[in-house]
């Protein structure tokens, strides 16, 4: 993907409240353990990128919810909007990324599309093999309470490490 | 024999509820309403994006018994359940069994409310909860949703302060009463109640025939709580809700944040395809890790979990009923994105308390409540929508909203019972229309014929009508509110003004086009200056006019506002055999009035001969439109009269600015040197009779109320429509021009 996706990306995240972290490879175990506010669970990253050990795995529900930060993957990410796609798994990432009032979300600077329709034509064939996700845009909020709050049932802060300089790009 | 007394009953809850609703309500929809202006001008193209969407369910709607079997094979495929439910009751049944008197969390769906599952599930033993802050806010309050997107609109921050100490008996020093210490208090008491939850049950925005999939869209994150936490999930939709492919769900996502609440996109837009592969959070079971250990992200991505139990119950409520009717029919492709009602002035007075049947509010509700509820409950509020068509453009897939409130109009009409007719306006004209309409409507719907009385005994019938007892009789009969000025009938009409001047100025061999001054019945008979006006303007810039008389015929505009769509019918096919000769001998059709301009151009499609309709809307303009035009071709201005910089306030007639016609306006008024400042409410709150009619008199003058703030001191108004005129001269006391009148030759 080219560097301006990335960084129209990181523009409209930013616009929608998250923060943006663009690291190499080797850097994002240490960026995610800057990003975490402690305690905090995670699920295993995949290509090879290993979690901080501050990051709990294979969390309980009452791991879950006792954490403050909550680490996952994200598989694609949507440059106009600064959408991460979240899936869902049996590693239970859905939870993860929902429960606690910060979301980590790591993603390949390659897995950045430009815009929704490109997304959503790649999860079409995802979503008829069985696959679910979820398009996610800066924190949770609500109006419902006289003025916008960020942070209803969700986040209240997104940060997004997008990994740069692998064999995806 | 009218209903007086229902009329005043109206009168005083729209009063009740502008007291008490109305400001939090008018703030939160034109805050909506505003930001979906921004939010949809930096689409790059948002109208190819609502064709898209319209295309899409139009597909989907033809197709429906197919996608629905494809849904089904796809669901069942994956161990999932998929129930077609003939009708609430059906419905409620097969949810209450599922459930079997558990604890239920549930995600806000306009469905359920349809339903009333809540009130079965707990008839049946359930403990069920709203997870949508505005729901549960309702729920705790039991009281009915306000707007299909934000239920809880019309409360203010205190009231749910004060809702929240009351219901959970909190001492002073625990009461929140920031909006985000109430989210808080909300967050974690729900928290609470998701935890112990055994059955989630969500709606459903779309539902994908290939996949099985479901999208869900919101902002707070607890539809996803609400799927992810308990084992066994139940979607409750519409089976309207189903598009082809996960690919058809692009333009829709694009659209329904825009559209809603003016968000680019909404915080969450769930994309789940039942059962999912999450393990479910099981809070009795705390300290067993969810997963299995070791398990890392996107392992089993595609596999149910194998503790999960999914149901979809499709509910059909007369929906496929709707399916086979033609007028109704567009309401099915509504993704209830609530754009409707937060573009309609008369929603943003009074919000869904006032337009709601039993569940759906806004525009299109009086649709949906015909479908699904029957006739008489959309009568209750299906008056309240005054065709002004500023939901037209703003609906993204392009259902014409105000279509089927005169459609469901002309069928309360026609279903009124005929014991209800009244002698006293039964000779104003003979038209088709059935002998039990209102005679309110019958008096609106025929204004044509009481002008023509009006004009041949001018001016004593102006002096009639203002006499006390005459008023009073009208209001008590006819519904016609004794505040609103009464339209002053000129002696002398504008065709016969244009006949005593000796017809057109501009001869043939000197005329740069010829047109049509199309002598609307208000011009003709009441505002004739204005119709002197654009007479004038246009021969100064070389157009050869005439004013044909046998032109000066009604466009069928207020009969159609009435619902009396045969008597609109004559009405439009007289228009065009009137005009339709001039425009055969290549002549331009000039329309001043902008609602007339309105019809030929949306309604006289389905009226008149399709080619017909086209050929008349081809060849129409509105005279501001037209003067742009000739100037833009080079006619010289000099003969006009120029601004020379003064200020003027200029408000566009709602439906000139859906037809896209203000800015030819404010061009034109640019152009001559005048300094324009242009409204920004999207209607008067006039939109011809409504502002009438003594049950909604005050609610007009509630809605016009923006136009005092931005115009109170404005100096100079001009107002392009009648009634928007009209009703700036109830507001300011001061009555506008037509902006014709300000750059006309003096
Ligand atoms: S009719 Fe159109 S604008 Fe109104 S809620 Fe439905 S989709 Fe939205």
């Amino acid at each position: 993907m080219t560097a301006d996706t990335v960084q129209t990306f990181v523009a409209n995240a930013e616009r929608h409240h998250a923060t943006v972290h663009r690291v190499a490879r080797d850097e994002v175990a240490a960026t995610v353990a800057e990003s975490v506010d402690p305690p905090a669970v995670g699920v295993r990253l995949p290509w090879d990128l290993a979690l901080p050990d501050s990051v709990a795995t294979d969390p309980t529900p009452s791991e879950l919810d006792a954490a403050n930060t909550g680490v996952t993957a994200a598989s694609l990410a949507v440059a106009d909007y600064g959408t991460v796609v979240l899936e869902s798994d049996a590693a239970g990432s859905e939870s993860v990324s929902l429960f606690p009032e910060r979301h980590v979300a790591v993603v390949r600077a390659g897995d950045v599309v430009p815009g929704m329709r490109e997304a959503v034509g790649r999860l079409g064939d995802r979503l008829r093999d069985g696959a679910s996700a979820v398009l996610a845009t800066g924190p949770s909020a609500t109006a419902d309470m006289g003025e916008l709050v960020i942070g209803a049932h969700g986040p209240r802060e997104v940060e997004v490490v997008v990994v740069e300089g692998g064999d995806d790009e | 024999m009218s209903k007086p007394d229902s009329r005043a009953e109206k009168a005083a809850r729209i009063a009740h509820l502008l007291e008490t609703e109305g400001d939090a309500v008018a703030e939160n929809t034109r805050g909506f309403n505003f930001a979906r202006y921004d939010a949809t001008e930096d689409l790059d193209d948002y109208e190819a994006l609502k064709r898209e969407a319209r295309a899409i369910k139009e597909d989907a709607i033809e197709r429906l018994p197919e996608l629905l079997d494809d849904l089904r094979g796809a669901v069942e495929y994956r161990g999932g359940h998929l129930y077609v439910a003939e009708d609430a009751a059906d419905a409620n049944a097969y949810v209450s069994e599922v459930v079997d008197g558990a604890n239920v969390v549930k995600s806000k769906s306009m469905t359920t409310e349809e339903l009333e599952l809540n009130e079965a599930l707990e008839a049946d033993g359930a403990h069920v909860t709203e997870t949508d802050l505005g729901e549960w806010v309702l729920q705790l309050a039991d009281e009915a949703p306000s707007h299909i997107v934000g239920p809880a609109i019309h409360k203010s921050r205190e009231g749910i302060a004060d809702l929240f100490a009351e219901t959970f008996d909190l001492g002073d020093d625990e009461r929140p009463e920031t909006a985000e210490e109430l989210t808080r208090f909300a967050r974690e008491r729900l928290l609470a109640e998701i935890r112990e939850a055994d059955v989630g049950v969500t709606g459903a925005n779309f539902l994908t025939a290939d996949s099985g999939s479901m999208a869900l869209v919101t902002s707070e994150g607890n539809a996803r709580k609400t799927v992810v936490v308990p084992d066994t999930h139940v979607a409750v939709a519409g089976v309207e809700k189903v598009v082809p492919t996960v690919e058809d769900l692009a333009p829709f996502v694009e659209l329904i944040g825009r559209s809603g609440t003016g968000q680019d996109v909404t915080s969450y837009v769930s994309l789940f395809t039942p059962p999912t592969p999450s393990p479910p959070v099981d809070f009795d079971d705390a300290d067993t890790p969810m997963a299995e250990p070791g398990t890392a992200a996107g392992d089993g991505a595609s596999e149910p979990h194998p503790d999960r139990e999914f149901h979809l119950v499709l509910v059909d409520n007369g929906r496929l009923a709707m399916r086979e009717d033609e007028d109704l029919k567009e309401t099915l492709y509504c993704i209830r994105c609530g754009a409707c009602s937060n573009s309609c002035g008369n929603f943003q007075s009074v919000g869904g308390h006032a337009f709601g049947g039993e569940t759906y509010s806004g525009g299109i509700a009086t649709g949906w409540e015909a479908g699904v509820e029957g006739l008489d409950t959309a009568a209750e509020f299906n008056d309240l929508c005054t065709g002004c068509t500023r939901c037209v453009p703003a609906c993204p897939v392009e259902i014409d909203i105000p279509w089927i409130n005169t459609v469901v109009r002309d069928r309360v009409n026609r279903g009124a019972d005929p014991g209800t007719f009244d002698p006293l306006v039964e000779g104003l004209t003979p038209d088709d229309e059935p002998a039990g309409l209102d005679p309110a409507k019958r008096l609106f719907g025929n204004f044509e014929t009481l002008a023509r009385l009006g004009s041949a005994t001018a001016p004593l019938s102006n002096w009639g009508a203002t006499l006390g007892p005459v008023r009073a009789a009208m209001d008590r009969w006819l519904g016609v509110a004794r505040e609103r000025e009464l339209p002053a009938f000129e002696r002398e009409t504008l065709v016969d003004w244009f006949e005593s001047r000796g017809g057109p100025r501009v001869s043939e061999g000197m005329a740069r086009r010829e047109a049509v001054l199309y002598p609307d019945v208000y011009t003709n008979h009441v505002a004739v200056d204005r119709g002197r006006a654009a007479v004038r303007t246009l021969e100064a810039l070389g157009v050869r006019v005439t004013v044909p008389a046998s032109a000066a015929v009604g466009s069928g505009r207020a009969p159609l506002s009435q619902g009396m769509i045969e008597t609109a019918r004559g009405k439009a096919e007289r228009c065009v055999d009137a005009l339709l000769p001039a425009v055969d001998a290549g002549r331009d059709v000039v329309v001043i009035e902008p609602s007339d301009l309105a019809a030929f151009d949306r309604e006289y499609d389905r009226l008149v001969r399709d080619d017909d309709a086209e050929r008349l809307a081809a060849n129409s303009y509105e005279v501001l439109e037209y003067v742009f035009g000739l100037l833009e071709n080079g006619a010289d201005p000099g003969g006009l009269t120029a601004g020379d910089g003064e200020a003027v306030a200029y408000h566009a007639h709602c439906q000139q600015r859906t037809l896209g016609l203000e800015g030819h306006t404010v061009a034109v008024l640019d152009r001559l040197g005048y300094d324009v400042t242009t409204s920004e409410t999207e209607c008067c709150g006039m939109a011809g009779s409504f502002g009438y009619k003594s049950e909604y008199y005050a609610l007009s003058m509630d809605v016009g109320e923006p136009l005092v703030e931005q115009f109170g001191d404005a100096g100079r108004v001009l107002a392009s429509g009648t009634s928007c005129g009209e009703q700036l001269d109830a507001l300011l006391g001061e009555p506008a021009e037509h902006p014709v009148e300000a750059v006309a030759p003096e």
